[in-house]
């Protein structure tokens, strides 16, 4: 009872610090929100018995890739929506209609759907992960790496300053 | 030797390469030695080849020289073949073809470095074009030489093409040419469908095998093949294209409008001789084609002014008699036929040149007159040329003419195939021909030679004889007009004594339809006599209508007398009027409507709408390229929204 | 009783939709960037509830995974985004049109 009164807490938190993540004209106000949202979504993974993928979403996306954000926000010193150009209206209305339908859809089919009640719970702890990591899934977790390596590259020479 | 056969054809090939691959840039020295050497050097071959091949009793001797086509069962290779037939045909090819060479050097002296280079390279070309067509061992590879022959004739008439009637009677001959060429190519699939082959020893070895299997087929090859026939050899009625080819230099005239090019007709004719000797109906079309052919181009013959074209058309006219005598199923007599022609009409052409070349360029006889005195070699060489023309003994044409005549006339005695009254009236047309031959021959001398110079005292001045190098050639080609008869003396007229090396040479592979009942030796002599006769009588009314006091008088009359008849023989029987009216324009105004109605309209319009209707919907659909990052992240979701609803619904 | 999966997965949902709002209306660079990640985070959590549902482990690989190429991903958005506010002084989507017929 205790997981349930929980989730349902994460979940209204969640959705409304994301309206809040997209909507805030302040930058950082939106980095912010949006590092709620993650943590929300880390006590959900706990409540799904994934331990480890918890603890890496604070560490990893609220610890560094928010801060990353919230980096680049002050860097650029661009803090406020930028003044109005183009105006796009359509662009608008349509976005949030398409976003609408989406949201609405979707809780239509799943509100509809009994499904059985789960497997069981498979505890994702970090040694259970690990060995699947480092076996079955070794060469896209060697992959994964390489990956890493080409975006660090990419980012230097993207930023780096032409003489 | 025999191994560098190969060297004949490819030696005036590799002259033409050069000449044209040094984009015709070389001095005039330079090109007579590329042009005239490789022929030189590709007749010495030809000479060393023949010695060598004298020896080897006619045996056919073929060298696979390449694969050229493997595909399914289809394989040709090109492979040139000797055996009498083309020994015949090579030696006196590359002999009349590298002579003209030598006369072309001093014909064609005047003209630019430039246009003298492209007459040498074009003069190459054609030689190796009639080497392959005469040496190839199947259709396919005649066939190369065929149409190489076609595309050098088509050149050369129009060498001047600056000159518009040049150039249209260039086109002329080559779309004349196609006409039969159709023919000739389907006769090709015919004969691959029928005997799987086109390789001449093997349809020969498939017919010797099971002629009862082939009877079919043989009528309609034949038939086909001498459409082909038709077209390069001028016979009606497709000669049209040879009168008009005379707008070439002189030269080409002599090599390819007379002594070579025309001939590959009566050529694959005899070659093809194992398919014709079987099919009654197909000997029989060639031999009236031929005789009508005959006497119809010698009746126009009767009222041409040009030098030039009362040679060709007594070019059309001879060629006509080589068919006759393929068709009484003498083929040997039709290739010894071709092989004296070569030389008398070689040399009359050569010195209708020099004619022309003494007068500077004028080619109307009536402005002649009187020329024996200044260019007397010219002259003597014309003369000897016209005597064996005529069938005068004992000058090369008399023997090759006497013994088309008495094998015909031996066709319709011995009842040919059953088509024997058929054969004695092509014999009258024959003899007929013989008689206007000699007459318009004789007018052409008298015309020129004789009389009183009828231009104007300055050309009468300048008149000249030609360089060495051109006279050289004319008493070469005299010479052998007058001798090369000897080779095929009829048995008549030694009396029954077997002295025809030549038909004893073509015996092994065009062999004589022989008739049942050969005439007497007597009826024999009576026909000689009677063409001699002929002959002399056409000689002589020349000489009452052309030469002395009264020349031109009665010619004149009988003008005024037969007005009607006059105009149609002076304007050819209005057949090319005719042709024009019946089958150019009717085409020509097809084309148009193809042009400015299908074309222009279906076409153009079919393929300017689709192009104008995707300009439109690129015009409208290009507003949904905005350029904008977010607009173009609105399509992704709404697309992939979409997706799922398609999905789930 | 623990909490059934198609509860999480209306969660995600939501959190989905707001993401692709955010992505579609939003000028600003950064926002954009935040909007996908916000998406992103929204397919991982269904990933999650899913695996629960099969009682499967391999979901939390993969979601480490969309963890690392996010991670990856984001490092190279704002480098870009460095270089074209570098480049123009701004961070407006909108305005960059150069390539635009």
């Amino acid at each position: 009872m205790m997981g349930t009164a929980v989730f349902y807490l994460v979940a209204v938190v969640g959705v409304v610090s994301a309206l809040a993540a997209i909507s805030h004209k302040n930058p950082v106000v939106n980095v912010l929100s949006l590092v709620v949202t993650l943590f929300c979504i880390a006590v959900s993974y706990a409540l799904l018995g994934a331990e480890f993928l918890a603890a890496a979403q604070i560490l990893v996306y609220a610890g560094a890739i928010l801060v990353l954000f919230l980096f680049v926000v002050m860097l650029l010193g661009a803090p406020e929506e930028p003044p109005a150009g183009e105006r796009r209206p359509f662009q608008r209305v349509a976005g949030l209609a398409l976003a609408g339908i989406a949201a609405a859809g979707s809780i239509a089919v799943l509100a509809g759907i009994r499904a059985a009640a789960p497997a069981g719970a498979v505890r994702g702890t970090a040694e259970a992960l690990g060995r699947l990591l480092v076996g079955p899934y070794l060469f896209a977790f060697e992959f994964i790496s390489v990956l890493l390596l080409a975006a660090l590259v990419g980012a230097l020479m993207l930023v780096k300053r032409k003489h | 030797m025999l191994d560098l056969l190969w060297l004949v054809p490819a030696l005036p090939l590799a002259g033409a390469l050069v000449l044209l691959g040094g984009g015709l840039r070389f001095g005039k020295r330079t090109t007579t030695a590329v042009g005239v050497g490789s022929v030189g050097l590709a007749l010495a071959a030809v000479a060393a080849i023949l010695v060598q091949y004298a020896g080897m009793h006619g045996e056919t001797v073929a060298r696979h020289v390449f694969n050229w086509i493997s595909a399914g069962d289809v394989t040709v290779d090109f492979a040139l073949r000797l055996d009498p037939l083309s020994a015949v045909m090579l030696s006196f090819v590359t002999l009349v073809g590298f002579v003209i060479h030598v006369y072309s050097i001093g014909y064609m002296h005047t003209e630019g470095d430039r246009a003298y280079a492209r007459f040498f390279a074009y003069l190459n070309l054609f030689m190796f074009a009639m080497l392959t067509l005469v040496l190839g061992a199947n259709l396919v590879v005649m066939f190369i030489g065929w149409e190489g022959v076609g595309l050098c004739s088509y050149l050369l008439i129009g060498f001047y093409f600056d000159k518009e009637y040049c150039a249209a009677a260039g086109i002329k001959a080559f779309v004349v040419n196609r006409i039969g060429d159709f023919g000739f190519l389907l006769a090709i699939f015919w004969a691959f469908k029928v005997f799987g082959t086109v390789d001449f020893s093997g349809m020969a070895a498939a017919l010797a095998a099971d002629p009862a299997r082939y009877a079919a087929a043989v009528t309609p090859i034949a038939l086909l093949l001498f459409v082909g026939a038709v077209g390069k050899s001028a016979q009606l009625p497709l000669y049209v294209w040879l009168p008009d080819a005379m707008a070439g230099p002189t030269p080409v005239s002599a090599l390819i409008h007379a002594a070579t090019m025309v001939t590959a007709g009566v050529y694959v004719v005899v070659r093809c001789n194992f398919i014709y000797r079987l099919s009654p109906t197909a000997l029989l079309v060639v031999a009236a084609v031929g005789g009508v052919t005959a006497l119809f181009a010698a009746t126009i013959g009767l009222a041409q002014n040009d030098i030039k074209k009362v040679l060709a058309y007594s070019t059309v006219s001879q060629l006509g008699y080589m068919f006759l005598a393929a068709g009484a199923g003498a083929f040997a007599g039709g290739i010894f036929h071709v092989f004296t022609h070569a030389f008398f009409k070689a040399c009359l052409f050569l010195g209708a040149g020099s004619v022309i070349h003494a007068c500077s360029g004028e080619q109307d006889m009536r402005k002649m007159g009187g020329l024996a005195r200044k260019i007397p070699v010219t002259y003597w060489t014309f003369m000897v040329a016209t005597l064996a023309l005529c069938g005068i003994p004992p000058f090369a044409g008399f023997f090759s003419k006497d013994e088309i005549l008495g094998r015909v006339f031996a066709a319709g005695a011995g009842n040919l195939n059953g088509f024997g009254a058929s054969y004695l009236v092509l014999w009258v047309l024959g003899l007929a021909a013989a008689f206007l031959t000699a007459f318009y021959m004789f007018r052409a001398v008298y015309m020129t030679f004789h009389g009183e110079f009828r231009g104007t005292p300055e050309q009468w001045h300048h008149v000249h004889e030609s360089p060495g190098s051109m006279t050289w050639p004319l008493k070469i080609l005299a010479v052998g007009s007058a001798v090369v008869g000897l080779l095929g003396v009829g048995r008549a007229i030694t009396f029954g004594t077997d002295l025809n090396w030549f038909e004893g040479f073509l015996h092994r592979v065009a062999p004589t339809v022989e008739v049942e009942h050969a005439p007497s030796l007597g009826t024999e002599w009576v026909l000689i006599l009677l063409s001699v006769a002929v002959a002399v009588a056409g000689i002589l009314l020349a000489r009452r209508f052309y030469f002395g006091a009264e020349a031109f008088v009665a010619p004149r009359r009988i003008a005024e007398r037969a007005p009607v008849l006059y105009a149609a023989v002076a304007n050819k029987y209005y057949v090319d009027e005719a042709y024009d009216r019946a089958i150019v324009r009717p085409l020509g105004k097809l084309a148009h409507f193809s042009w400015k109605g299908i074309d222009t309209i279906a076409i153009d319009g079919t393929l300017n709408a689709s192009a104008f209707f995707t300009e439109i919907a690129g015009d409208l659909l290009r507003f949904l390229q905005t350029g904008n990052v977010r607009n173009y992240a609105l399509f992704v979701l709404g697309g992939a929204l979409a997706a799922a609803a398609w999905l789930l619904l | 009783m623990t909490v059934p999966t198609t509860h999480f997965v209306i969660f995600a949902a939501l959190l989905f939709a707001i993401g692709a709002a955010g992505v579609l209306v939003r000028r600003s660079g950064i926002s954009i960037l935040l909007g996908i990640e916000l998406m992103l985070n929204a397919a991982n959590l269904a990933l999650v509830a899913f695996g629960r549902q099969h009682g499967q482990l391999d979901a939390q690989v993969f979601v480490f995974f969309v963890m690392a190429v996010a991670a990856a991903e984001v490092a190279v958005g704002l480098a870009l985004l460095v270089a074209i506010f570098r480049k123009q002084r701004s961070i407006d989507v909108d305005r960059l049109n150069v390539m635009r017929w």
